[in-house]
């Protein structure tokens, strides 16, 4: 295997890996080299192995590297030996190039790079070969390994500046590169500088951490020096072979992921056609081009495009604050110089939008960024003997601790830099300040800068509501009645788009009967595993909507003029702004309105003549100085109809791409056919910078007239709460793509197309993924005239709009799965046990012949070799592979909710219990033998009641890190839905509201989730570990990726899934079929040679044994039932589960309500029968004796004939049909066990050691010594514990360990009751995650240079969904402290941002300052404040709490605990406050949250006492 | 939508009807009026299910939850828009329906259902009193001239679709009224003639002729009619009742249902009756039959003061709630009190007539009956026999049939025109089209024997078919396909 395999087969496409890592550097800040600055780098890399990861065998890494500075006199005395002498150092450049290993080509590849070298006046000096040792390499890395040469250039006589040599070599770099791939034959990507400057070299390959001091001796040789190291250890999706993909680059080693790359690589290459730059010749410029490659990683692409704008003249910092801006829109915190720097740059690039923690050097300077959101940690030492170090976790190098000086983590948007020549720290304000103010940014933008609201009133009147047209329009864009009632009426009057539940169950767009927009054929794709996505309420600060219009300038230089720009706040445009834009004369901005419409005659080719029309006229525009365009399609008649907006934009924004003009202009649409959210995003993804939907401020006005609107909302307050609600949506779709603003979700494509050929999307959409074909050209003509002859009728006019039937079931609307019919039958059968009926059931649901809804309906069974059904194996054998889906226990009834535990504990399958907790009464089964206890816990972002001993009592722990009805958004469980037994059971408070965040704050990345896989193995070493995945585009990436995180199953939900409560746009729009998602997971995984180790499950509107059988087929060996499940328990899709209204007593927890359930485990019990009896029949017809005989046998499946359907006949499905080619020995299903690395994990020793405890309750006391490998410290103890004593655990203080050292992260990870971990030392992240009951102190060693309080002593996400247990923390803790914590009481000196995130309940008592957003979304428990400097207050989000007045049960409480922690840990601090304790108090601050605040006062005010129901 | 609890806050409350005593003094309409607020609250226990199976249960396809919804909002304007959009005579069908919607309610799972029958009938008529219904008359004509025959439900709601398609449309009523078995058929205390005649009028306005006492077949010529019409619909109805043929079928006192409540309705409308009168003042009534028909005989025996009322039904008893045999939501053989019954009626089931005794004057006296026993097969019935001894005759000076009727009338029209009849005699067609090119039949006349809201559904529906036909494409809704559905 080479590179070359690397290429798109079935369903995988190599854009979709993602990548994850350990990065660090360390630097001597005098400059001064030493061979340790490599040996401690490659130590700290050996330490952080846990964050890389290897493929399908242990010794093939994803890839590890290391850069330093280039070792002169070693590279003299190596060269002198092979006869080339060395010119000094700064004269000579030195390459590490990796060469084809095919001696031909590598010859060719030489000659080219020779010759390019003396053409651009340099001279070889010559090769040396390099040294490598690769006997410990695992077979893959092998067969793709380089050979590996350095080569050695002469600085030309005439260039005497290092740095212009440097300029030199990089266009050599680029450019030979180029020269080499288009010219020699089979080179396949093989020829790759790894690095080649004057300066730094970076020593990298496909290895593990540990592999990569061996693998190059040069590393081990005293005489290589150097003062600074960037390390990077790669966790990879994939396992193919890559060895240029290992880090670190040139300039940067990057951990995190660009969200926006697509996007990013456009516009970069949208203004190469005018760069132009002092530093570069006209020529020089032409050879560096292009600057990036779609082909490569985000990070290369990253690097790439530092390293221009650096050569052309901008320091690294300056390039760094360009890129990945900081939070700077509506900071109040920022000074205006700061925030003139950001917003002039704005107007020159687009942030690269994602999580990012990058380390950068270019061998002078050295030092690292984070990302705005902070999401990535970077915690850094800084020692007496002039030492710094940076790394992803603390602990990675032992430290004499009374060397360091400080201890401290990167903060979100923040810079540290060493410069290695000035040797000292520049800070991060200091850094900053003296780039901000190095040109007038402030004046430059006062000057040119262009604002809505400061432009002159149109010159023309604007169009007015005209009632005779109205309609015509509204009939001609498509719009229905149920639109107008159940979309926009919720908007208009709520300022939020309407919620839905129970899922999709309509046609895809392509498969659908009736006419779709345009956008419903784009869906949206969003984050998981590899990137968090944000929550965009709560922290909304980070995000922004503005966006700019206007042609842009030469990006290599910086003049007033670049900030020329429209700015646009909001990306809706009002008819009235729309017009000023439309009359708008200024020097630089000038705009031109162009009619989108093609002609109405139905005849071949006719749009995309319109379409190439368009095109012309824009570009001619652009070439004649106009800057903005509007493409507006208000004018059509009968003779022309108007081309879709997305369709039009799209093809304008390409087509300028391509012609280098895109640069220069500003896409604006004025468009009827928007009116959704997702109508909204399409057009913003694809190009258009702000959209005026001037239709519907005339709908809005027409649904005032026809009180259609709530009465107490005027036509402008509608106006202006659709937009808002438009903005809110838009910020929740960015968001859960991990997008921070829109100018860099601008034009970013990050949508899949379902239904589109590929002619279509490779020239209007272009790089957009779309797998499985679908319309032409034409056919989109087609659809958009059925509307267009309906708003120009041959009789009498229309009066009326169609009803829709999408989110309710209508006879003249969209087809349903569940229908009144279907559902009538499934009830009926199962509750009457009647197999006939069963039988028409599915026959109804399988026989979409007519009304086609599921891709797999359009497949069909190829007849096998018959067996009789006896031989098939039994249908227990099949109940096994049988689950539930998740349904809390909260969004469905207790009834409901055990009714279906108990039917799939008494058939041997599983249930599911979501991810509201479970009342431990359930744990056990009662004495008849019915058992409630659902096998399957689920530990969601919230982690409501998940605590050590539910996670005992799971089968199976399912990590849901998406779900397929709203993927990449978070939940939100109002208030009155949790009532007393509910709120017991997710640990919070009765009544009050409680949110599941978007991410989970313990996963930001792959390496993060096989952290969280390994805390939850820890805690329940019985458990399969699943992983719950949302089909997209590049599932089946992450999920070879989850393979290598060690998880048991993966299961992929198709987007349909049922849901109690999701916005509609959500539902429809975002996710894809599981037929795709489990497709594509299959073939990559046995691709990868992973499949054998894990087990696949899918589910997403699984109704019949088809379903069953084709789910196999296509290489699922399990499966998960929901909604039917639901339907036999009296489900009849009422869809108002969020409401509590349920009818029927399933989705409800209003008690009388409850009671109206009748579903009975039985009818559960006939309904999996009858699935498993149709499976088997299936089975016997093809002559599958066994279920995994049949998995991944795809050849099974045949594509129905669809020629008959206009629509259909392009859909090509042989992506899914793809059968992997394979040897005989790859397995197809799960056959082996993953080495989950817990044999020999430190608590075996604590368990040990705890005996007595244990058998006894006697107290133990012992102490041990720990280092960052240790992980997830005290999870297995206290899954003993938690075994045998149940949810109290052992009595208080009955096992006391001390441990000394750092910590690794998760320690104390549900840590039960009777556990006292004593820590002197430090710790990593997700410290106390999970907390059940135990006390965990902290304190660094008594002999420390540094004072604690001012230091980090914990990292982020500390007590993450804790939910009993105390804490005292001597020291200060990182981002995101307390996130979620619904219990646990705890004492520290200091917070970094977002503190207490979503906390329900506990105490937190901060003893120092705290960062930005702290309290957002915090719905109850107390936080205390010291706040010294009255500094407080802007900190805190305010939206759900208040300060609160102080009682004297407040100081009492406050003042044990800080007595508490000066006993404990010897604070300081706490003996300072204590000193002068009435001064003290007095700036304590009280969070309140609001609503908890009002319910514990309700409480109180009831005197009666509250009884809590308790399951039978 | 709607209010989320409403269904938990109020209980089911449909009109209150007047005393029965009062009413039977009378034949004007028996439910009283209720106050805008009763009508809201009965539409806020709409839940607006996802899958409104009232919507799926009703012949129509009336959109029910959206104009529920409506009207808790109080938009009643909104209200008859929705409503209207599915059904021309929402007046008629809120009065007479025996509402299959409200049968396959979800709210009816477990609680009464939703009084959807009432809140339509008072959309509508909220919307006349506030001037919403107005003549529609089409902006443009195409010139098509469409013959309907029969004027009953389905060819009045057939005659309103093609009008507003800008056809030229004429209905001929053999009758001297317009409104066949609306008119004649169905008593005044529960349909005031007042509410036909209100439709027609408006109808007429819109454009449509009307022509009665035009008995095509009879009185005007086939032959003419295919001239002159781009299209004919048939929709004269199923006419020929079934009839008893046992002994004394043929003595004086035994009559069809229908003729019987025919000669009521010209009495109350003041029209003259031609033929000798049938009246139950005095009597004993015997109604043969235990459907709306005979429900419809009763009550009008009762105000013509009849000495006795008795109804009888070969069908066993019907149970009280729903059985599994019957589950929700289809629609249920359970027992049924009309308003006429709760006037007075004796009701007997499982009894067959075996014979009309007659006095010398050969006037019936009395019923030769006998008690039936029926076997049932998984719940349905499936054969009966005489219960021994039990064979008695009872009182009767009047008999009434209704028994429900076989078919159209073949002579004449049918005849003439010769178009294929089905197995059950009534007229054959495919998608409303009879054998015979430009000739569309629709309502009971097609379907045989049926309800009010299946006849102006099947003359929607032929009347989007003729429009096809006649245009190529046609704008009018149709129930079950969406305008936007690919072609």
């Amino acid at each position: 295997m080479d590179d070359q395999d690397q290429r798109p087969q079935g369903l995988y496409h190599p854009q979709f890996e993602h990548d994850a890592c350990g990065v660090g550097f360390i630097a001597n800040i005098k400059g001064v080299k030493s061979h340790q600055i490599i040996k401690d780098g490659l130590t700290m890399l050996e330490r952080m192995a846990h964050r890389g990861a290897c493929g399908c065998e242990a010794n093939t890494g994803d890839g590890a590297g290391i850069l330093i500075q280039v070792p002169h006199e070693f590279f003299v005395s190596e060269c002198s030996k092979i006869n080339i002498k060395l010119p000094p150092f700064g004269s000579y450049g030195v390459g590490l190039v990796f060469f084809p290993r095919d001696a031909k080509v590598r010859e060719e590849c030489r000659t080219v790079l020779n010759r390019q070298i003396k053409k651009m006046k340099m001279s070889l000096l010559g090769y040396r070969t390099l040294p490598t040792d690769h006997k410990d390499i695992g077979e893959t890395a092998l067969k793709s390994e380089p050979v590996m040469e350095q080569v050695f250039i002469k600085r030309p006589e005439n260039i005497n500046n290092p740095d212009d040599f440097e300029r030199k070599l990089f266009i050599l770099r680029k450019y030979s590169t180029r020269i080499v791939t288009e010219s020699v034959a089979k080179v396949n990507n093989q020829f790759y500088f790894s690095s080649l400057s004057y300066k730094t070299i970076a020593y990298k390959g496909m290895l593990t951490s540990g592999q990569l001091r061996y693998y190059f001796p040069d590393l081990q040789n005293e005489e290589v020096v150097s003062a600074l190291a960037v390390i990077h250890s790669r966790f990879s999706t994939n396992t193919f072979p890559s060895w240029r993909l290992s880090q670190p680059f040139r300039f940067i080693a990057h951990n995190g992921e660009i969200n926006t790359i697509q996007g990013n690589i456009n516009w970069l290459k949208s203004k190469e056609a005018f760069f132009a730059s002092p530093h570069f010749s006209r020529e020089e410029l032409d050879m560096i081009l292009p600057i990036c490659n779609p082909a490569q990683s985000d990070s290369s692409n990253l690097d790439n495009a530092i390293e221009l704008l650096m050569h052309a003249g901008r320091s690294m910092p300056h390039v760094m604050m360009m890129l990945i801006p900081e939070v700077w829109d509506g900071n109040e915190n920022m000074s205006q110089e700061k925030k003139d720097f950001y917003e002039y740059h704005a107007n020159l690039m687009e942030p690269w939008d994602g999580p990012a923690s990058i380390t950068f050097t270019d061998g002078k300077i050295i030092g690292a960024t984070l990302d705005r959101n902070g999401l990535r940690p970077s915690r850094f030492i800084v020692t007496n003997d002039d030492r710094v170090m940076m790394a992803s976790e603390v602990g990675v190098l032992d430290i004499d601790q009374s060397t360091i000086i400080s201890k401290g983590r990167l903060q979100p948007g923040k810079m540290f830099v060493v410069d290695l020549e000035q040797g000292r720290i520049i800070s991060d304000d200091e850094l900053k300040q003296d780039i901000c103010t190095r040109q007038p940014y402030g004046q430059w933008l006062k000057e040119n800068k262009v604002r809505l609201q400061d432009l002159p009133e149109p010159g023309g009147s604007f169009h007015k509501y005209d009632p005779n047209t109205f309609l015509k329009r509204q009939i001609s864009f498509g719009y229905t009645s149920e639109d107008i009632r159940v979309v926009l009426a919720q908007m208009c009057d709520t300022g939020k788009e309407a919620l839905g539940s129970m899922g999709s169950d309509i046609p895809l767009a392509v498969l659908s009967n009736q006419s779709q927009h345009l956008s419903s054929y784009f869906k949206q794709l969003f984050a998981q595993v590899t990137n968090p996505p944000i929550d965009p309420i709560r922290e909304r600060m980070v995000m922004s909507l503005a966006s700019h219009v206007g042609g842009s300038l030469n990006l290599l230089e910086e003049t007033p003029e670049h900030c020329v720009t429209l700015e646009l706040p909001v990306p809706i445009l009002s008819n009235n702004e729309l017009e000023k834009i439309r009359y708008i004369d200024h020097r630089h901005l000038q705009t031109k309105t162009i009619y989108t419409y093609f002609r109405a005659d139905g005849l071949a080719g006719s749009l995309e003549r319109g379409l190439s029309r368009i095109c012309q006229y824009v570009s001619d525009a652009v070439e004649d100085g106009f800057t903005i365009i509007i493409l507006s399609d208000r004018s059509f008649d009968s003779g022309h109809a108007q081309i879709p907006s997305l369709l039009v934009t799209a093809a304008v924004h390409h087509d300028l791409i391509r012609k280098g003009l895109r640069g220069k202009v500003g896409l604006l649409v004025e468009a009827g056919d928007v009116w959704e959210t997702h109508h909204y995003a399409t057009l913003l993804g694809y190009g258009a910078s702000g959209i005026n939907p001037y239709l519907i401020y005339q709908t809005i006005h027409d649904m005032k007239k026809r009180n259609l609107l709530s009465e107490s909302v005027t036509e402008e307050k509608a106006v202006y709460n659709y937009k808002k609600a438009v903005c809110g949506e838009l910020l929740k779709i960015m968001s859960k793509m991990g997008i921070s603003t829109l100018q860099s979700y601008h034009g970013a494509q990050i949508f899949e197309a379902l239904g589109i050929s590929n002619e279509v999307v490779d020239q209007y959409f272009t790089g957009t993924v779309s797998r499985i074909g679908g319309l032409t050209l034409d056919d989109i003509a087609r659809e958009a005239l059925i509307k267009h002859s309906l708003s120009f009728p041959k009789t009498s006019l229309n009066t009326r709009l169609e009803v829709g039937g999408i989110y309710q079931w209508k006879q003249r609307g969209e087809a349903h799965l569940f229908n009144p019919q279907t559902i009538h039958l499934l009830q009926h059968s199962t509750k009457t046990n009647d197999y006939g009926l069963f039988k028409k059931y599915s026959n109804l649901i399988n026989d979409q012949s007519e009304k086609a809804i599921t891709l797999r309906s359009l497949l069909r069974f190829k007849k096998g070799k018959s067996i009789p059904i006896s031989e098939v194996e039994p249908k227990e054998n099949i109940f096994k592979r049988f689950a539930t889906g998740a349904m809390s226990f909260g969004s469905i009834s207790y009834e409901a909710h055990s009714t279906l535990a108990v039917a799939m504990n008494r058939i041997g399958g599983k249930s599911n219990c979501g991810e509201g907790g479970e009342d431990e009464i359930r744990f056990h089964k009662k004495e008849d033998g019915t058992w409630e206890n659902s096998a399957i816990k689920q530990v969601a972002s919230g982690r409501f009641g998940v605590t050590s001993y539910y996670l005992a009592n799971a089968q199976e722990l399912q990590i849901k890190i998406a779900q397929g009805a709203k993927p990449g958004e978070g939940g939100q469980l109002p208030g009155y839905k949790v009532d007393e037994w509910i709120g017991r059971v997710r640990h919070s408070t009765p009544g009050v509201g409680l949110i599941s965040p978007p991410p989970h704050h313990d996963i930001y990345s792959i390496e993060d989730l096989a952290q969280l896989i390994f805390d939850l193995k820890n805690a329940n070493r019985n458990a399969r570990i699943s992983v719950k995945l949302v089909s997209e585009a590049g599932v089946g990436t992450i999920a070879s990726g989850v393979a290598k995180a060690h998880a048991d199953v993966i299961l992929i939900a198709g987007h349909d899934g049922g849901t109690g409560a999701s916005p509609l746009s959500s539902v429809r729009h975002a996710g894809l079929p599981w037929e795709l998602g489990l497709a594509e997971t299959h073939q990559t995984l046995v691709r990868n040679k992973l499949r054998g180790r894990v087990v696949v499950q899918s589910d997403g509107q699984i109704r019949t044994g088809r379903d069953l059988a084709i789910a196999a087929l296509l290489g699922a060996e399990e499966w998960g039932v929901a909604t039917a499940a639901l339907v036999t328990g009296g489900c009849i899709m009422m869809r108002k589960c969020h409401l509590n209204t349920c009818p029927v007593g399933v989705a409800t927890q209003d008690p009388e309500l409850r009671a109206l359930f009748t579903g009975k485990p039985e009818y559960v019990v006939n309904l999996f029968t009858f699935l498993a009896e149709e499976l088997r029949e299936i089975m016997a017809e093809l002559g599958f004796r066994t279920v995994n005989e049949m998995v991944g046998q795809v050849d099974h499946l045949l594509l129905k004939d669809l020629k008959e359907n206009w629509k259909q006949k392009n859909l090509d499905l042989s992506p899914i049909l793809f059968k992997e080619p394979m040897s005989l020995d790859t397995p197809l299903f799960r056959q082996e066990e993953q080495d989950h690395g817990i044999d020999a994990v430190l608590d075996r020793e604590l368990i040990r050691v705890a005996q007595p405890a244990l058998e006894n309750l006697e107290k133990v006391e012992h102490s041990f010594e720990i280092t960052n490998q240790n992980r997830a410290v005290g999870a297995m103890l206290s899954n003993e514990i938690s075994k045998k004593f149940f949810a109290p655990g052992l009595p208080k203080g009955t096992v006391h360990y001390k441990f000394k050292g750092t910590a690794g992260q998760s320690f104390g990870a549900f840590a039960a009751s009777g556990l006292n971990f004593e820590l002197e030392g430090d710790a990593n992240d997700y410290f106390g995650k999970g907390l059940s009951g135990a006390q965990l102190i902290l304190y660094p060693p008594r002999q420390t240079g540094f004072i604690p309080s001012e230091n980090i002593i914990v990292g982020n996400v500390a007590f993450y969904g804790a939910t009993s247990g105390e804490a005292f923390i001597r020291g200060r803790a990182g981002e995101r402290f307390g996130v979620r914590n619904s219990g646990v009481n705890v004492v520290v000196e200091g917070v970094g941002d977002h503190g207490c995130e979503y906390m329900t309940g506990g105490t937190v008592i901060v003893l120092g300052d705290t960062g930005r957003n702290f309290a957002a979304g915090m719905s109850g428990g107390v936080a205390y404040v010291y706040d010294k400097n009255n500094a407080f207050r802007k900190n805190c989000n305010m939206e759900m709490v208040m300060f609160d007045e102080m009682d004297s049960g407040d100081e009492e409480k406050i003042k044990n605990k800080v007595m508490d922690h000066l006993t404990f840990t010897g604070s300081d601090v706490a003996s300072a406050l204590l000193k002068n304790w009435q001064e003290s108090f007095s700036k304590f601050v009280k969070v309140m949250p609001v609503e908890y605040k009002a319910v514990l006062e309700k409480r109180k005010a009831a005197s009666k006492l509250v009884t809590v129901p308790v399951s039978h | 939508m709607g209010k989320p609890s409403g269904f938990l806050e109020f209980d089911r409350e449909p009109a209150p009807k007047r005393d029965p005593k009062e009413r039977i003094a009378d034949y004007r309409e028996i439910e009283k009026s209720v106050s805008t607020d009763h009508t809201q609250k009965q539409a806020a226990r709409c839940m607006d299910c996802g899958i409104p199976f009232c919507h799926h249960g009703c012949p129509l396809g009336n959109i029910i939850p959206e104009f529920n919804d409506a009207v808790y909002q109080n938009n009643w304007k909104l209200a008859y828009e929705i409503l209207i959009s599915t059904n021309n005579f929402p007046e008629f069908t809120g009065r007479i329906c025996p509402a299959p919607c409200e049968a396959s309610c979800v709210l009816g799972i477990n609680k009464p259902a939703v009084a959807i029958e009432f809140i339509e009938k008072n959309i509508i008529e909220k919307a006349f009193e506030a001037g919403y219904v107005k003549a529609n008359v089409p902006s443009g004509r195409t010139g098509k001239k469409i013959a309907v025959v029969g004027s009953g439900p389905a060819g009045l709601a057939a005659a309103a679709q093609l009008n507003s398609a800008g056809h030229w449309v004429t209905v001929f009523e053999r009758s001297d009224e317009i409104g066949g078995l609306l008119r004649y058929g169905i008593p005044d205390f529960k349909l005031e003639k007042r509410i036909v005649e209100r439709r027609v009028k408006l109808l007429e306005v819109e454009g449509v002729q009307f022509v009665t006492i035009a008995h095509v077949g009879v009185n005007v010529s086939v032959a003419n009619l295919r001239e002159e019409f781009d299209a004919i619909l048939l929709s004269g109805g199923s006419t020929i009742p079934r009839d008893l043929p046992i002994k004394g079928r043929e003595f004086s006192g035994v009559h069809f249902a229908m003729d019987f409540l025919t000669q009521q309705n010209r009495r109350v409308s003041n029209h003259k009756v031609e033929a000798k009168d049938i009246l139950a003042t005095g009597k004993h009534v015997v109604v043969i039959g235990g459907g709306d028909t005979g429900s419809d005989c009763v009550g009008t025996s009762n105000r013509q003061g009849a000495a006795s009322v008795t109804q009888i039904e070969i069908m066993s008893k019907p149970p009280k709630d729903r059985t599994e045999s019957m589950p929700w939501p289809n629609w249920p053989m359970i027992l049924r009190t009309s308003t006429s019954h709760e006037e007075g009626c004796d009701r007997n089931w499982s009894i067959l007539t075996k014979e009309f005794i007659s006095d010398e004057n050969g006037n019936v006296t009395g019923l030769k009956i006998v008690d039936l026993e029926w076997k049932s097969e998984t719940g349905k019935p499936a054969g009966f026999s005489e219960v021994a001894r039990s064979e008695r005759i009872i009182p009767c000076d009047l008999a009434l049939l209704a028994m429900g009727f076989l078919h159209p009338q073949h002579q004449g029209l049918l005849d003439q025109l010769g178009v294929q009849l089905d197995e059950r005699g009534n007229v054959k067609c495919t998608r409303y089209q009879t054998s015979v090119e430009n000739v569309f039949s629709a309502g009971d006349m097609r379907r045989g024997q049926s309800l009010v809201v299946w006849a102006i559904s099947e003359g929607r529906e032929a009347a989007r078919a003729i429009d096809q036909y006649l245009m190529g494409q046609s704008m009018l809704e149709a129930k079950e396909e969406g305008m936007l559905n690919l072609q």
